[in-house]
């Protein structure tokens, strides 16, 4: 994944001219018609790039924040096996967040600017993150529908015209299919365990499920990004029907699971072929989207104090680089 | 907060006796910590027997604005594949 800091042949790259910019965009509009890939350094409207820079930061934002609620459940974890298997599913979220901050980069934003704004509250993040994890059953139902509903997002976006954000997806979704599958492993032995267990996992469903419906972001008609992403097919379905392709192959795992999906409006239509579930309480998803979630401030304050704590690290590792570089170049000289 | 590390292109040998393929990027304060980042990074499943890093600003790229001129020598010389040429059916072994 090139940046655009990368030089070609030694030349700053330079404006083109109106009349050549508006044959580029000709061009580059055709190449996306006939589903070739934009790379870093191909020309790209400005607002492709902003968009991209937006959702791919937004993207990144989620993974790192997204260690949080689960690294709650490191320490408490039920088994060492349990342990080992939630620590390497965190590892692959920080992981996942440095692929895609490295193909945010290639289109021109620093690592330091995404951090700025994620650390001063300007930048989004994925809502499901605000919530709190009270119980082991919720690292279940996370694994399970939160990642769930991630997976069916991010499989598209496998195909989208930007090179490096495709090639990342690629990566990113061999590794979380084992994070849903760790997840309804993790609610299947509760749900055939003790009343107590079962009611663990029914009350972690009751709590995870409508802010995991709501992770496909805004319906059809709100959704103001949509008509213009998937004409750059930056974006291949609508929020609408991923998130109906959710539900309607998550209904019958919870059904499996002898669980009740908290909506008494649920039903399959038989005409459609479709589960059809209730109205969504839009109203709490702009709520914690605005910072008035159960625990918006409580996330930002841990990235916050861990950039704060690791400042040291990056000084000293920046020193040793610095020193190490000097004794190399004094040394160079004395053999010259 | 501009004070990123440099950025380094991380290059993976997947299987002994396959070349080194790029496979991202990150940043590091100096090459053995890229090395060991590029550990983390990019092979937590075993996906590497070898790594390379190299500075970013020490590649040089060609223009995909001069690609057309930059590969136009070779467009009309189809000869230099095998079909190219129109062999009898029944001659064997070619």
């Amino acid at each position: 994944m090139y940046t655009q800091a990368l030089d070609v042949h030694g030349r700053e790259p330079v404006p083109a001219p109106a009349a050549d910019a508006t044959a580029a965009a000709a061009r580059f509009e055709a190449r996306i018609d006939a589903d070739e890939k934009i790379e870093p350094k191909d020309w790209m409207p400005d607002a492709y790039r902003q968009t991209l820079i937006r959702q791919i930061s937004q993207h990144a934002h989620s993974e790192i924040v997204g260690m949080l609620p689960e690294g709650n459940w490191i320490t408490r974890a039920p088994s060492l096996r349990r342990k080992a298997v939630l620590i390497a599913k965190v590892q692959d979220e920080g992981g996942h967040g440095m692929y895609l901050y490295s193909a945010a980069e290639t289109l021109g934003i620093s690592r330091a600017e995404m951090f700025e704004q994620l650390l001063s509250g300007t930048a989004k993040y994925s809502s499901i993150f605000n919530y709190p994890t009270l119980t082991w059953a919720d690292v279940g139902a996370i694994g399970w529908l939160v990642d769930g509903a991630a997976i069916m997002n991010q499989i598209p976006i496998c195909r989208c015209s930007y090179g490096p954000y495709a090639r990342a997806m690629v990566r990113i979704c061999k590794e979380e299919s084992f994070h849903q599958r760790q997840g309804f492993e993790i609610m299947l032995t509760l749900a055939q365990g003790s009343d107590a267990q079962r009611a663990m996992a029914q009350d972690a469903l009751n709590r995870w499920w409508w802010p995991s419906i709501m992770m496909f972001g805004p319906s059809d008609a709100d959704s103001k990004h949509t008509a213009q992403s998937m004409r750059w097919k930056i974006k291949r379905f609508t929020n609408d029907e991923l998130r109906q392709r959710f539900i309607d192959i998550t209904v019958p795992q919870a059904q499996f699971l002898e669980l009740t999906i908290p909506d008494p409006a649920l039903r399959w239509d038989e005409a459609t072929q479709h589960f059809v579930i209730g109205p969504i309480d839009w109203g709490e998803f702009h709520a914690v989207l605005k910072g008035n979630g159960p625990c918006n401030r409580e996330r930002l304050e841990a990235r916050r104090t861990a950039y704060r704590a690791g400042a040291w690290v990056r000084e000293a590792a920046a020193a040793h680089a610095a020193k190490q570089t000097a004794r190399e170049q004094a040394q160079a000289r004395r053999q010259a | 907060m501009s004070n990123d590390w440099p950025l380094f292109e991380v290059f993976i040998r997947s299987r002994s006796g396959l070349e080194h393929k790029h496979v991202g990027s990150l940043h590091a304060a100096d090459a053995r910590m890229a090395v060991e980042h590029a550990r983390d990074v990019y092979t937590r499943r075993q996906e590497g027997v070898s790594i390379w890093v190299v500075r970013s600003a020490d590649i040089v790229a060609s223009d995909p604005e001069e690609a057309d001129s930059l590969f136009e020598p070779a467009r009309d010389k189809v000869y230099r594949h095998p079909t190219f040429y129109a062999i009898p059916e029944e001659v064997k072994n070619l």
